[in-house]
């Protein structure tokens, strides 16, 4: 599975946070407190022992300070990365109390986890003897990675099954390259395998999904969310090719085929994708590109500082702004949108005679995934609440006691971290019902 | 402004901050330039009959990422001649009257070799000499340096013979590496010293490298063990300075020149508190550089301005007082630890130091609603960290955490100080990275003072009784 980034795209997206060399790792995590009962390490869904590995950056033992973190998130390098720390470990320093800046977790933790793996550093088998127990983990992004890499850990036999060519899924497809590079997502996906985990790619549907039921003695579901939801817009069929949906456009670029934007690009939505898509289209060579959301800016789903950075990039947005209709002409596309005003209840109104239009060449709709309904109502017992797999959080497990979820078809979309810890639960509910069920058994 | 102006001895200066005998005093090149700089005196790198030196010679210590907390040296005393050192020294007498240039002497131990050195170096230009009895390595295999200041007979010996031709103040510099430093610093008043300077360096292995196994500094896969000074020992040398000035067996004491970790103008001022006349300073300067020094005259200048001390000698010795047998202590005063909730960034390292490692008294028990004032209700302690589900705050998502209680930090990390149990230790004080924090408060006790002396005075506890 060899990818590599072309040069063009590595120039155009350089580090949002570089790499520490070895010197300013220590002196950073010298900065640490170490804190007893860490808020850092309280606020990390995976619960790192973030004092924990710093004081082993501290004292010379990188590769000890990355098994710390590993033991904990086998995905720390990615998350490292992708994690948004200003509200999860670095937001919780106990230094911003001291009106300093908070210590550098993220950082700390991809020195150690690079250097660990640039030195020939492996996961580890938590156990010698191997389980005859076999787990499907359907997906092959973040959570069933999680989930896979515990259960194999653990000496379970493990399937991982995609349908896409590369596995990683958000990872290698949808995180934005200044961030996390695809190359890097597959050597974390390596590592995984090297445990002994099998990838498969293929798709699964309602018959292959009886197979797997009768093959396996549990199966992980970690199928993320579905495509982006449609643009109600008049006449968008128009606009044909015009309008790229940001999560195709994101990974298009990531996996080396960039789709052509032109030089005015709008984004519709405020999300964090569609912050990274706006951010990706102004370094691909966009000239203008605008962001358009129906609400204020405070209302934003996006992170406050993936708003500041889009700043930064020289990203423009159009507040309290509804598309309506988007039509081709000889130059490009013309977007009509209309201003919108907002009550009390969040309730939006349109307002008569506010409309006008926008010339660009591609409209990026970053409205939110849709679940992928069609194939979770296939599972035969699994149950639905609101568009998201139901499950009990401390173990995974959903109404069918054989089938376990994690990640975005769980939780609606969160970040990498999320999937990471529901995969690792569910990774333990899992070797938990199987152990249990094998006691019975023989008892 | 101060008057930092110095008498030591009869050994004259514009400040109490000399150079110790060391690198930065190697040249009369080098002493010029100190003194451009604002340095008051040089004690000159050792003179005596030129040695051979190894490389590496020096390794070193550090600390939470800060360089050279502590450094050791193999090096021994001058390479270069005799005479090139003692014409170096005329020629920096000649250009700096005003300053002090005390020649630091090391030749074998006979009374000829010392008559001939002392008076070649008066004759020099030198405005005093300091015996090196300390270099705790190398010269000490060869019957000098520690060798002769570990035994008092020797020690009284030689300063003997220096005394009986010396025409200017003769300092002996103590090694700290005997059992109690006070036993030779009689042996030198014994023999008509003017003065004495403490410590030299403390023998040391400052580490192994963990690749070669080999100890620091490395001479060719080997090592030796070295003379450490630096920061690390200011402690230890300022006990001993007060174990000498303290002393007052064999006679009153005698001016001395305190060295050991002084690397600003607060360190030296403790040195002077204690009841040195001068301070020397070699690993600060071997760090930064000569410029040091005008901060330590700024800094002593001005904090003496705010203290109302005029001159040097309104100072000296003003701690010696202070510092007592620990019998003399009173046990009836009784300090405990307040926690100011409104500083506190709840990183409980209070509650862990003074769990593991004092008195078990402050806790992590505060509830998590609301309260009515800050005393608490105790909450039975929450579950270990790593059990809870925490996910990524999504504002679409999740609405926003509840602050619990009136202080920056939520109730629920601040530690709690149960005062009845508080021993008044220190240590949380000593642990809390917030300045005020944690202050530690007197607590009444409505009792008279009383020392253990007093308390025991029926009872003889001076020494140990070992059973035969």
């Amino acid at each position: 599975m060899e990818f590599a980034t072309s040069p063009e795209i590595a120039q155009c997206f350089p580090d949002l946070h570089p790499a520490m060399d070895a010197r300013a790792a220590v002196v950073e995590a010298n900065r640490c407190l170490n804190c007893f009962d860490a808020p850092c390490m309280g606020a990390c869904p995976t619960h790192i022992d973030v004092p924990g590995f710093i004081r082993k950056i501290a004292a010379g033992n990188v590769s000890g300070s990355a098994r710390t973190i590993l033991d904990a998130n086998v995905l720390g390098a990615s998350c490292s990365r992708v994690c948004p720390v200003e509200v999860l470990c670095e937001g919780a320093c106990v230094l911003h109390g001291k009106h300093q800046k908070p210590i550098e977790i993220g950082r700390l933790q991809r020195f150690a986890t690079e250097t660990f793996y640039d030195a020939g550093g492996r996961l580890a088998l938590r156990q010698r003897d191997e389980r005859t127990q076999r787990i499907a983990c359907i997906g092959a992004g973040p959570a069933s990675l999680a989930c896979a890499a515990e259960l194999r850990q653990q000496g379970f036999q493990v399937h991982v099954i995609d349908r896409r060519p590369l596995p990683g899924g958000l990872n290698t497809y949808g995180v934005a390259e200044y961030k996390l590079r695809a190359a890097d997502s597959l050597r974390e996906v390596e590592m995984v395998r090297g445990l002994g985990v099998e990838f498969e790619t293929r798709d699964v549907d309602a018959a292959s999904l009886e197979e797997l039921e009768r093959e396996y003695d549990a199966v992980f579901l970690g199928v993320g969310l579905g495509a982006m939801h449609r643009l109600e817009v008049a006449d968008a069929h128009t606009a044909g090719a015009g309008i790229i949906d940001a999560l195709k456009f994101i990974a298009a670029y990531k996996t080396g085929t960039p789709l052509s934007i032109g030089r005015r690009v709008v984004v519709i939505g405020a999300g964090n994708t569609a912050i990274d898509a706006a951010c990706a289209a102004k370094r691909l060579g966009a000239e203008t590109v605008t962001l358009v959301y129906r609400r204020q800016r405070e209302n934003i789903p996006a992170f406050d500082f993936e708003y500041d950075h889009a700043l930064r990039e020289g990203v423009e947005f159009l507040w309290a702004t509804l598309p309506t209709a988007i039509t081709a002409n000889d130059t490009g596309l013309v977007l009509t949108c209309v201003a919108v005003t907002q009550d009390a209840n969040g309730h939006l109104t349109s307002q008569p005679g506010s409309e006008f239009t926008i010339e660009c060449d591609a409209v990026v709709p970053a409205i939110g995934q849709s679940p992928l309904l069609e194939l979770l109502s296939q599972v035969r017992g699994v149950t639905m609440q609101r568009g998201r797999v139901a499950i009990d959080r401390a173990t995974g497990q959903t109404a069918n006691p054989k089938y376990f979820a994690g990640g975005d078809c769980v939780n609606d979309g969160r970040e990498v971290v999320d999937a990471v810890a529901d995969g690792k639960r569910a990774a333990l509910g899992i070797a938990d019902w199987l152990l249990a069920r094998m006691e019975e058994h023989s008892g | 402004m101060a008057d930092l102006t110095t008498n030591f001895a009869g050994i004259h200066s514009p400040n109490p901050f000399w150079l110790a005998s060391a690198p930065p005093t190697n040249t009369g090149e080098q002493v010029m330039r100190a003194f451009d700089a604002g340095w008051g005196g040089a004690v000159w790198k050792t003179i005596g009959e030129p040695i051979t030196n190894v490389s590496s010679r020096y390794s070193s210590i550090d600390w939470n990422a800060q360089r050279m907390m502590g450094l050791n040296n193999i090096e021994l005393i001058t390479d270069r001649p005799i005479e090139t050192n003692l014409r170096e020294i005329a020629e920096v007498k000649r250009r700096y009257p005003r300053h002090a240039v005390i020649a630091s002497l090391m030749v074998e131990s006979t009374r000829e070799a010392w008559h001939e050195m002392v008076k070649r170096t008066e004759d020099a230009g030198a405005d005093g000499l300091e015996l090196n009895f300390g270099c705790p390595h190398g010269m000490s295999e060869r019957g000098m340096g520690a060798a002769v200041g570990q035994v008092p007979e020797y020690t009284q010996r030689i300063t003997e013979w220096v005394k009986e031709v010396a025409r200017t103040p003769v300092l002996v510099k103590l090694t700290p590496n005997v059992t109690d430093i006070r036993v030779i610093a009689r042996a030198a008043r014994r023999a008509g010293a003017d003065g004495l300077s403490a410590i030299n360096t403390i023998n040391s292995i400052t580490g192994i490298d963990l690749e070669s196994f080999s100890p620091r500094p490395n001479v060719d896969g080997k090592s030796s063990h070295g003379g450490y000074c630096g920061p690390a020992v200011k402690p230890i040398a300022l006990n001993m300075v007060q174990q000498v000035m303290a002393d007052i067996i064999d006679g009153p004491s005698i001016p001395l020149s305190g060295i050991g970790g002084i690397g600003n103008w607060q360190d030296a001022a403790e040195f002077l508190l204690l009841g040195c006349t001068s301070v020397q300073v070699c690993t600060a300067v071997m760090h930064y550089g000569y410029r040091i020094v005008q901060e330590m005259i700024d800094g002593l200048s001005n904090w003496m301005d705010a203290n109302g001390f005029a001159t040097l000698n309104d100072l000296r010795g003003k701690s010696l007082s202070k510092v007592t047998e620990w019998k003399n202590l009173n046990l009836n005063y009784k300090i405990v630890a307040r926690i100011d909730e409104a500083l506190c960034i709840g990183c409980q390292l209070c509650h862990i130091a003074c769990w593991d490692g004092a008195h078990q008294c402050i806790h992590v028990d505060r509830v998590s609603g609301p309260v009515d004032g800050h005393v608490e209700l105790h909450a039975q302690p929450r579950e270990f960290g790593r059990e809870r589900i925490v996910v990524t705050p999504i504002p679409r998502l999740d609405p926003p955490k509840a602050h619990v209680g009136p202080y920056a930090t939520s109730l629920e990390r601040i530690p709690r100080v149960d005062e009845t149990e508080c021993v008044g230790c220190n240590l949380c004080s000593l642990v809390c990275p917030v300045d005020e924090c944690i202050t530690m408060v007197e607590i009444p006790t409505g009792l008279a003072p009383e020392s253990w002396a007093e308390r025991s005075a029926a009872a003889e506890c001076t020494t140990p009784r070992v059973s035969e």
